[in-house]
């Protein structure tokens, strides 16, 4: 009986028409949730984050986790695409008549910040390992700091009254369009040529792949999605200021990817999810919400002591749940590992990510 | 004199001050990466601990300033340990990637586990009696000449432990091999850890003089100063110990110059340009040596 599901569950897994079926629910659920409120506007919030956190990680992933460089610069690459949408939809494109202009909008924003990943894929090309993180943590400073001086885009005051732009569909729609790109990217011959230059750079150019080329392709690409999912935040929060887009959002992001697992998408999904689901179960309403149905005497001197103050220790709490995850899970929930519907079928016999974790530590730890 | 000299002997005057206070935590980062090769991303929040450390000293128990430097130093001392036992040692054998964000996840922790315990910005009592001298125009104020003398003194210190005595030769030692130096009886924990010691000890100093410099102190103030002081450290080569104070005056004095042409809310922009032109310029530093890839 076990064996029979079993082998009905791979035939479902291997059935050429499960991503199609799945895209069409996902897109029917997607407009249905607002339009009948299926759920309530708090939830839809948070799927609205967790679809532009799963862009983020996704695309941090494939610099950190599969070309094995360490950037922090992903922050910066939102702000830009942030800027960029709302000064579109608030100063040049009548959005307000023609609501089709703001998928325009995002998408000349992630364009932009596609342009400026450039600037950290030149010097990619010599820099390599802490020193690389260094240039990507300067281009971060230089972006939030000149955002501080431009008094036009409100410098450290930051930019407030955007239109709520963003919804549900929107979000599903970039998140599966984005993720599609990224993983036919991940399994294309430059994507061969990312996991190859994790593994040993000079090897790799040695066996004839274009390093420069391939570190150029998957720059952009990542800071394409991240300005894309800028673009989508700002019209979701509707107000925008150099202090949202700091290191610590970069910091966010790198819990996802190294929580979900390194080069592996589904990964990056599983932990943009949980990162976002813990975060608001750890707010001290939602918890207090959560816990009443316990009995008064246990709950409320829970919720005096504890809960109350759970708005300030939970951003102790996240960093601490980081330090354990790498103390003692370093692969996250999926590292190196991928969900079988990502994997193309030609690759399922000859799985591309099965090397050893302790491979990506090719040691550029030269002396001094 | 005239005036131009004296307005420039002044901005140098600043300049040393400011240099002196990133000099002593880009000692930490550089001993450290010179050792472990591992960027320390968390020793900007201890030198913030440290600056705590001093306030709590002072304001609690009324101590006056020596007690209050050397205790805050002791304290930050054993929290470099402590990190380093509980967090770092075990990933020592783990990628790279691993030790860089577990040191930002210890940064993060450290602040907001300050946020939480003291929200509000806190005020230092003031330490030392601040009298003023003039000499031709040029105003030094006793804060300033304990900010300077005290940061060379310790600085002269540590090149003294680190060239000439044994603990010293091991450090270097370590970071010159690490497979064969404990094969020569030398205990590598122990070394790293006084490392770490040394390190956070000279950052809880920065921290009781930033304090003094600048009496308002709160939880996120290690960031920025931090990283700025990781630029000195990259400037002057990261792993050299004079290159981080050579780069520590570099920037102290880009700093000041910034703010005496441009508006100050230009100064982080041009420090982080430098680091970046220079890293794609001179990736191994001023005084650092070319690191050569082998296959």
């Amino acid at each position: 009986m076990m064996v029979l599901l079993k082998q009905r569950w791979d035939a479902l897994l291997e059935s050429a028409w499960l991503v199609p079926l799945l895209l069409v629910i996902g897109f029917g659920l997607a407009f249905a949730i607002p339009e009948y409120h299926l759920l309530s506007v708090y939830i839809q919030l948070i799927l609205m984050y967790i679809g532009i956190n799963i862009i983020l990680a996704t695309s941090l992933n494939l610099v950190n986790g599969y070309m094995g460089e360490f950037s922090l610069a992903h922050a910066g690459f939102m702000a830009v695409g942030a800027y960029t949408s709302v000064l579109l939809t608030m100063k040049v494109f009548p959005v307000a008549d023609f609501p089709f202009l703001f998928p325009c909008a995002v998408l000349i924003g992630g364009l932009v910040a596609a342009l400026l990943g450039m600037i950290v894929a030149i010097p990619s090309f010599k820099v390599r390992g802490d020193y690389l993180a260094i240039i990507t943590l300067a281009f971060l400073m230089i972006v939030k700091s000149m955002i501080e001086n431009i008094d036009a885009i409100g410098g450290p005051r930051g930019m407030s009254g955007i239109m709520k732009l963003t919804t549900l569909p929107w979000v599903f729609f970039w998140a599966t369009t984005l993720l599609w790109m990224i993983r036919n990217f991940i399994y294309s011959k430059y994507g061969r040529g990312v996991l190859a230059i994790r593994e040993d750079e000079i090897a790799s150019d040695l066996m004839s792949v274009n390093t420069q080329q391939v570190k150029f392709f998957a720059f952009m690409l990542s800071s394409f999605c991240a300005g894309i999912a800028g673009a989508l935040f700002a019209h979701l929060l509707q107000f925008i200021s150099p202090r949202i887009f700091d290191i610590t959002k970069s910091t966010d992001i790198l819990i996802m990817v190294y929580l979900g697992g390194i080069a592996s998408i589904g990964g990056s999904i599983l932990g943009a999810t949980i990162f976002t689901v813990l975060l608001e179960i750890l707010r001290p309403s939602t918890m207090a919400a959560l816990l009443s149905w316990l009995p008064p005497f246990i709950f409320t001197p829970l919720n005096d002591y504890v809960i109350s103050h759970l708005g300030i220790w939970r951003m102790v709490i996240m960093p601490l749940i980081l330090i354990l995850v790498m103390l003692y899970w370093p692969r996250g929930i999926m590292g190196l590992r991928e969900f079988r519907g990502f994997i193309p079928r030609r690759d399922k016999q000859v799985h591309p990510h099965n090397f050893l974790h302790e491979a990506t530590n090719n040691d550029n730890s030269d002396r001094q | 004199m005239s005036e131009g000299i004296i307005y420039w002997l002044q901005q140098a005057l600043n300049a040393l001050q400011l240099g002196s206070i990133y000099a002593l935590i880009a000692l930490g980062y550089t001993m450290v990466y010179g050792i472990l090769t591992m960027i320390n991303f968390a020793h900007g929040d201890v030198f913030m601990i440290g600056a705590f450390f001093c306030f709590l000293l002072s304001s609690t128990l009324n101590l006056t300033f020596v007690p209050t430097l050397l205790l805050t130093m002791i304290g930050t001392a054993i929290l470099g340990v402590l990190i380093e036992r509980l967090a770092y040692k075990p990933l020592r054998q783990a990628p790279r990637v691993s030790a860089i964000i577990t040191a930002l996840g210890v940064g993060m922790f450290l602040e907001n586990f300050t946020l939480a315990l003291a929200p509000y910005p806190k005020h230092i009592p003031m330490l030392l009696e601040n009298v003023t001298w003039n000499f031709y125009g040029i105003t030094l104020s006793s804060i300033q000449l304990v900010i300077i003398s005290l940061s060379l003194g310790l600085m002269l210190l540590l090149d003294y432990i680190v060239q000439r005595t044994t603990i010293g030769m091991a450090m270097r030692a370590i970071s010159w091999d690490k497979t064969f130096v404990p094969l020569m009886g030398i205990p590598v924990d122990f070394i790293i850890s006084i490392t770490f010691a040394i390190g956070a000890g000279l950052a809880g100093a920065a921290g009781t003089m930033y304090a003094l410099a600048y009496p308002v102190i709160d939880p996120y103030m290690g960031i920025m100063v931090g990283w700025k002081a990781f630029i000195c450290a990259v400037v002057g080569g990261i792993g050299n110990i004079r290159g981080a104070m050579a780069g520590a005056f570099i920037l102290g004095t880009v700093e000041i110059m910034v703010v005496a042409f441009f508006p100050s809310t230009f100064r982080d922009f041009v420090a982080f340009t430098l680091l970046m032109v220079l890293i794609m310029v001179r990736p191994y530093g001023i005084l650092g040596k070319p690191r050569i890839q082998k296959v």
